[in-house]
C-alpha cells in the first residue's frame, strides 16, 4: 500500500497497477491457446500454456505487491 | 464392501485425527473468551500470511472441486477445464479490490458483505436483500461438500446416509466449539494430504498409462467419437464463449460468496491479503493437474459407479484412484477428499450463520444484542445450517442440490454492483441496486430454466451454458447465464439509479468516508472493534 506524506490523503493509485491487466486478459484470449500442437512434455497447448499462465499471475501480481507496498 | 476394508480404515483414522485437532482448535492462538463473533466468526481477526492462505485455499478448493471438475472433463473435455483460467483471472481481479474491503471492514467492524452495503448504501432493505442472497447461495453449497463425501464413499461400496450423518454432527460439534479456528487448523493437514496425492497421482498415473501423450490422445479419440456439439478435447467454434464467460463470470462471483470474505476479514492487516492474492495461485495449478485427472480416467478405461441405473459421474476420480493406487494410499487420498470437504462446510457454515445474525437477528430481532448474544447465536444457527444442507441430501435428489449451486452462482452473481462497485463508488442508488438486483435474478432463472441437459434428459435447469439462438441468432454458440443476467443487472441498477434521482425519491446515507478505505493495522481507526456500537 502506498503511504503518503502525512497530511497527504492515502490512496491505492499506482502506474503498477495496470501490470494486473495482463493475467485478467491473457487467459480470456481463446485464440491464443485453443489448439493441439505444439504439445510440451505431450501436453497440447491448450493445456501448457494455460498452466503457463499461472505463472503470468503470480509473477504480476508479487510485482505489483512489491512496488506498491 | 469387501475389499475396500485398508481404504476403509485409512480413511476412518485419518478422519479421526482430524476431527480431534476441530476440538483442539478452540484452544489454538487462545483467545480470553470465544463468546464474540470476532473470535468465533473471525478467528480473531489476527491470522497472517500462512494462516490465511491455508484458510482462504482450504475455502475456495473444495471436495466438490476435486470430485466435480475432473468429472465434468470425463464427460464433456475441454469446457471442464474453465476452472483453470477462472483462478488465474480471480486473484489480480480482487488484488485490490479485497485490501479496501478489508480496510472498510476494520474501521467499522463488518463481519459480512452485508453489513457493508448497510452501511454504504444506508439501506436496511438493500442489506435484508444482500444477506438473503448470500444464505440461499451457500446452503446448496455446503449441501454439495456432502456430495464430495458420498463420491468417495460410493466407490468404498458404502451406501446409505448414516456416514454422512456421522460425519456431520462431527463437523457441527467441533465448529460449534472452536468457530473459525477449527478449519483454519484443519487446512494445514487437508492441504498437506492433498498435495500429497496428486504429486502421487501425476506422476504415477500416466507412467502406468504411457505417458501424456497416449492420455491426450485417448481423450481425442473419445470426443471425436462423440456427437455431442459441446464438447471435445479442445474448444470448438461453439463453446469458445461460454468458456470464456464461464470463466470470466465465476472469478466475479467468487469473493461474493460470504465464505470467502470470511478468510479475508481474518486476516491481520492489509499485506496479509495482497501477499496471498500472489502466493494462492499454486493452488491453481494443483487444480488444473486435478481436473486433468479426468482425461487420465478416459485413458484408464475407468467407469464411474452406477447405483439402480444411475451413474453417478462424480464417482469417476475416486475409482480412478481405487484402480490405479494401492489400497492404502487410494485410503489416504480419499481422506484427503473427505477432510476437503470438512474445512469449506465450516467455513461456509459460520459465513451463513454471521450473516443470519448480524443481518436478520441483529437488525429486525433483537436492536441492542450483546457480543456475546451475538456469538450465542450465530453458534446455534451454524448447527441450523448443517442440519440443513444433512436435510438436502437425504430428502432431496442430489443432483438437485447440483442445480441449486448452479443456480446460487448466478444469484450470487447480483450482488456485484451493491458489493463489488460499491466499494469503488457510491453513485448508484439504493432503488436502483434493487430494483437491478431483481431484475438480474429474474433474468438469471429465466434463462437457466431455458437450457435443457440432453445427457440426463432434463428439460430445464441442466446447465449454465445459455444458447444465444434463443434469441434468434443463428448460431450454435452458447453463453454463461450468469454474464448475461449480471449485464440486465447493470443496465436496470443504471436506469434505475438515473430514474430515483429524477423523481427525487430519497437516498440512504452513506456512512464510510474515503479514507476508511485505506486503513490498516496500526491506525487509530482500526480498533479492537466495537460491535455493539448502533449503526
Amino acid at each position: 500500500m502506498t503511504t503518503g506524506e502525512p497530511g497527504q490523503p492515502r490512496t491505492d493509485r499506482s502506474p503498477w497497477n495496470w501490470l494486473l491487466v495482463l493475467p485478467i486478459v491473457l487467459p480470456l484470449l481463446t485464440f491464443l491457446f485453443n489448439a493441439d500442437e505444439p504439445r510440451l512434455l505431450g501436453f497440447p497447448l491448450f493445456y501448457w500454456l494455460q498452466m503457463a499462465f499461472i505463472v503470468v499471475g503470480v509473477v504480476s501480481t508479487t510485482i505489483v505487491y512489491r512496488m506498491t507496498k | 464392501m469387501s475389499g475396500h476394508t485398508t481404504e476403509l480404515v485409512v480413511f476412518i483414522v485419518l478422519f479421526l485425527i482430524v476431527s480431534g485437532m476441530g476440538f483442539v482448535a478452540s484452544r489454538w492462538r487462545r483467545p480470553d473468551d470465544l463468546a464474540s463473533l470476532n473470535e468465533w466468526g473471525l478467528g480473531g481477526r489476527s491470522f497472517g500470511s500462512w494462516i490465511t492462505w491455508f484458510l482462504i485455499g482450504g475455502d475456495l478448493y473444495t471436495a466438490y472441486t476435486f470430485v466435480a471438475v475432473p468429472a465434468l472433463v470425463f464427460s464433456s473435455g475441454a469446457i471442464g477445464f474453465y476452472a483453470l483460467p477462472y483462478t488465474v483471472v480471480v486473484y489480480p481481479l480482487v488484488f485490490l479490490v479485497l485490501a479496501r474491503m478489508w480496510s472498510v471492514s476494520h474501521v467499522h467492524g463488518f463481519v459480512t458483505p452485508a453489513d457493508f452495503v448497510r452501511a454504504r448504501f444506508g439501506s436496511p432493505t438493500l442489506a435484508l436483500v444482500i444477506a438473503i442472497t448470500g444464505l440461499v447461495a451457500t446452503m446448496p453449497y455446503i449441501a454439495l461438500q456432502l456430495v464430495g463425501i458420498e463420491a468417495v464413499l460410493k466407490a468404498m461400496g458404502i451406501t446409505g446416509h448414516l456416514p454422512i450423518i456421522i460425519a456431520f454432527a462431527i463437523l457441527a460439534a467441533y465448529t460449534y466449539q472452536s468457530g473459525l479456528r477449527a478449519p483454519a487448523l484443519i487446512a494445514f493437514v487437508k492441504d498437506a494430504l492433498i498435495y500429497i496425492v496428486i504429486l502421487a497421482a501425476v506422476i504415477y498415473i500416466p507412467s502406468q498409462l504411457g505417458g501424456w501423450d497416449s492420455i491426450f490422445d485417448a481423450a481425442k479419440a473419445k470426443f471425436d467419437a462423440t456427437p455431442a456439439p459441446g464438447d471435445g478435447y479442445i474448444l470448438n467454434a461453439n463453446n469458445q464463449l461460454q468458456y470464456v464467460t464461464l470463466a470470466f463470470g465465476s472469478a466475479l462471483a467468487l469473493f461474493l460468496y460470504p465464505h470467502s470474505l470470511t478468510g479475508v476479514l481474518a486476516s491481520k492487516n492489509r499485506n496479509v491479503i495482497k501477499r496471498n492474492m500472489s502466493a494462492l495461485p499454486a493452488y491453481s495449478l494443483v487444480l488444473g493437474l486435478i481436473a486433468l485427472l479426468g482425461f487420465m480416467a478416459i485413458a484408464a478405461g475407468t467407469k464411474p459407479v452406477t447405483a439402480n441405473g444411475k451413474t453417478d459421474t462424480n464417482t469417476i476420480v475416486p475409482v480412478l484412484f481405487d484402480q490405479m493406487f494401492p489400497d492404502w494410499f487410494t485410503g489416504v487420498a480419499y481422506a484427503a477428499v473427505g477432510i476437503g470437504a470438512l474445512v469449506p462446510a465450516a467455513i461456509m457454515s459460520i459465513a451463513a450463520a454471521n450473516l443470519f445474525t448480524r443481518n436478520i437477528y441483529r437488525e429486525y430481532i433483537n436492536k441492542n444484542a450483546t457480543d456475546s448474544q451475538e456469538a450465542t447465536v450465530s453458534k446455534l444457527v451454524s448447527l441450523v445450517v448443517k442440519v440443513g444442507a444433512v436435510l438436502c441430501i437425504l430428502l432431496l435428489d442430489p443432483q438437485f442440490s447440483i442445480d441449486l449451486q448452479l443456480i446460487g452462482g448466478v444469484i450470487i452473481l447480483q450482488t456485484l454492483p451493491s458489493v463489488g462497485l460499491g466499494l469503488y463508488t457510491r453513485w448508484f442508488h439504493k432503488g436502483g441496486l434493487i430494483a437491478g438486483w431483481a431484475a438480474g435474478l429474474a433474468a438469471g432463472m429465466w434463462m437457466l430454466y431455458l437450457i435443457p441437459n440432453p445427457a440426463t434428459g432434463k428439460q430445464h435447469f441442466g446447465g449454465s451454458a445459455f444458447a444465444l439462438s434463443n434469441f434468434g441468432f443463428d448460431t450454435k454458440m452458447t453463453i454463461y447465464a450468469g454474464f448475461l443476467a449480471l449485464a440486465v443487472n447493470l443496465i436496470v441498477a443504471v436506469l434505475g439509479t438515473l430514474i430515483f434521482r429524477a423523481v427525487k425519491v430519497a437516498d440512504g446515507e452513506d456512512a464510510t468516508a474515503r479514507d476508511d478505505y485505506f486503513a490498516d493495522e496500526g491506525d487509530p481507526k482500526v480498533k479492537d472493534l466495537d460491535l455493539t456500537g448502533s449503526h
